[in-house]
């Protein structure tokens, strides 16, 4: 059962991010995402990680992608535009980004592998509960997640300098 | 999961999924004769006794009128729109209890559709889905007045869910759970958390207006100045998507209030689990009566406050109800560490 719905929200979630890219209107693009942020949070639900799973709902899902929309309906960017030729000799950082993306994509099939090959960890009993979350965020990992919250802190100050005409 | 389970949570299903419905007939019409009421005129009083059938008879009247779609609305997404709005607002009541535990032939049945153990951020998680439905609806009509509507219910859902989910944390913080089984049942042995946390109610109360677009906060569909707001090109059964989805929001907005800071299916200085099948009966009593307020709230509300501007919204959601939320977890906090 686990298997078929794995394979059911994978195609789903490949087929949602597939959808994104190729989609030329960009608001079916960031339904699309949402979608594709849906089926990533059943994936989680499907390993039990259910707090991940709901945050990728309620944070991604439901906060960020309303500003995506909210942003791209005040743009009101037209679909039907004139597609600027793929390559040519000014986009030559085309051909960077596309090489970047390549090498860690492969590194990131090496990784599957590699971990495929090896034996699965052990799940401890209620692995990725809030508590569970909360407890390794504050011992184990607390020098990130103060840098990560220094970095929000300090965009979130640009961009209110930004956005204020005279400070 | 054997048999039984299995029948009682598909009753469950039912009676959930019945019982909202039912309550929207009743709310239709509870709104329009309390609005009689305060104006002093009598509302509805033709269709049946009391003008009770009147929802029903509108019901059969939206099922019977011609469905219009104008010619310069996006189909797809204007087709999608009005069921991404009515799913999760008939999804979230699933997490709420009603009731003590009823236990039958020897098996415990919990009366709660799905005890799941992050029920808050369930309903958090789906209120927010919710508000893409009211946005694309109104992107995909075509016309200026949805397109405002539709931008300001996703400004607004930015200004009030951050106070929402900051009202919720406090309560979290004394309880030391996430589901709502173990708020209420904390709530029972000390006392409700109204009177322990009355600022985080009253931010609570505040952005859950904001989360089901009612008045004061109906910004989205302002029909002095939009129309109908994002929902001005729908007709038939489609607008009644919208109106179900509306009136469903509410009810599980006052059913989450009351489990929050009202102690659920508490009744006070009751023990309803010693009282046996007596108990459940009184449990769900009080549950009904107490989201039977805020249902009532929530119309006396309407008729009594003038709506809000849109930047007073966004003011009121960043400057007052956030920094109230904060100062809300700090006195919990303190409060816990110098107990402790």
């Amino acid at each position: 059962m686990t298997t078929i719905l794995f394979y059911l929200f994978s195609a789903l979630l490949l087929g949602a991010a597939l959808f994104v890219v190729l989609n030329r209107n960009p608001i079916y693009s960031v339904v699309g995402l949402v979608f594709a942020f849906m089926n990533l949070a059943a994936m989680y639900f499907l390993l039990e990680a259910y707090f991940i799973g709901v945050l990728q709902v309620l944070v991604y899902a439901g906060a960020i992608m309303v500003l995506f929309l909210f942003v791209v309906m005040l743009l009101n960017v037209q679909p039907d535009r004139p597609h600027p030729g793929l390559i040519h000799p000014d986009r030559w950082w085309f051909g960077i980004m596309a090489l970047i993306f390549v090498s860690l994509f492969l590194l990131l099939i090496g990784q599957g592998v590699r971990a495929l090959l090896t034996s699965p960890a052990e799940d401890a009993a209620g692995m990725g509960s809030v508590a569970d979350v909360g407890e390794a965020l504050f011992t184990s990992f607390l020098l990130p997640f103060e840098i990560a919250s220094l970095l929000l802190t300090v965009a979130l100050i640009g961009t209110v300098f930004l956005a204020k005409k005279k400070v | 999961m054997d048999t039984f389970d299995l029948l009682a949570t598909i009753i469950k299903v039912v009676i959930v999924f019945v019982t909202i419905l039912v309550t929207i007939i009743i709310l239709g019409l509870a709104e329009r004769r309390v609005s009689g009421f305060m104006q002093y005129r009598l509302g509805p009083n033709r269709v049946g006794p009391w003008g009770l059938l009147q929802t029903v008879a509108d019901g059969i009247k939206f099922l019977f009128k011609e469905d219009i779609i104008p010619d310069n609305v996006n189909r797809p997404i204007y087709l999608l729109a009005p069921v991404i709005t009515m799913i999760p607002a008939f999804m979230t009541f699933a997490v709420i209890p009603f009731g003590v535990p009823l236990e039958i032939a020897g098996h415990t049945v919990k009366l709660q559709v799905a005890d799941i153990n992050i029920g808050l951020l369930y309903i958090l998680a789906l209120t927010s889905v919710g508000v893409y439905g009211l946005v694309l609806a109104g992107w995909s009509a075509g016309s200026k007045y949805p397109l405002l509507g539709g931008l300001r219910s996703s400004a607004q859902l930015i200004s009030y869910e951050l106070a929402m989910g900051l009202a919720i944390v406090g309560v979290i913080m004394v309880s030391g759970g996430l589901t709502f089984n173990e708020i209420i049942t904390h709530q029972q042995a000390t006392s409700w958390n109204f009177w322990k946390q009355p600022l985080a109610a009253l931010v609570f109360l505040v952005a859950m207006f904001a989360e089901t677009n009612r008045l004061p906060f109906d910004l989205t569909e302002a029909e002095q100045e939009l129309v109908g707001g994002y929902h001005t090109e729908y007709s038939s059964f489609k607008f009644l998507m919208f109106y179900m989805s509306e009136y469903a929001n509410v009810i599980t907005a006052s059913g989450f209030m009351v489990c929050l800071f009202f102690g659920g299916w508490d009744m006070p200085f009751i023990d309803e689990k010693a009282l046996g099948h007596w108990g459940v009966v009184l449990s769900v009593l009080a549950f009904v009566s107490k989201v039977g307020f805020f249902l009532f709230l929530y119309i006396w509300v309407r008729w009594t406050f003038p709506r809000f501007r849109y930047d007073q919204l966004m003011r009121l959601g960043w400057k007052v109800l956030l920094p109230l939320g904060l100062v809300n977890i700090f006195a919990v906090g303190l409060w816990m560490a110098l107990r402790a």
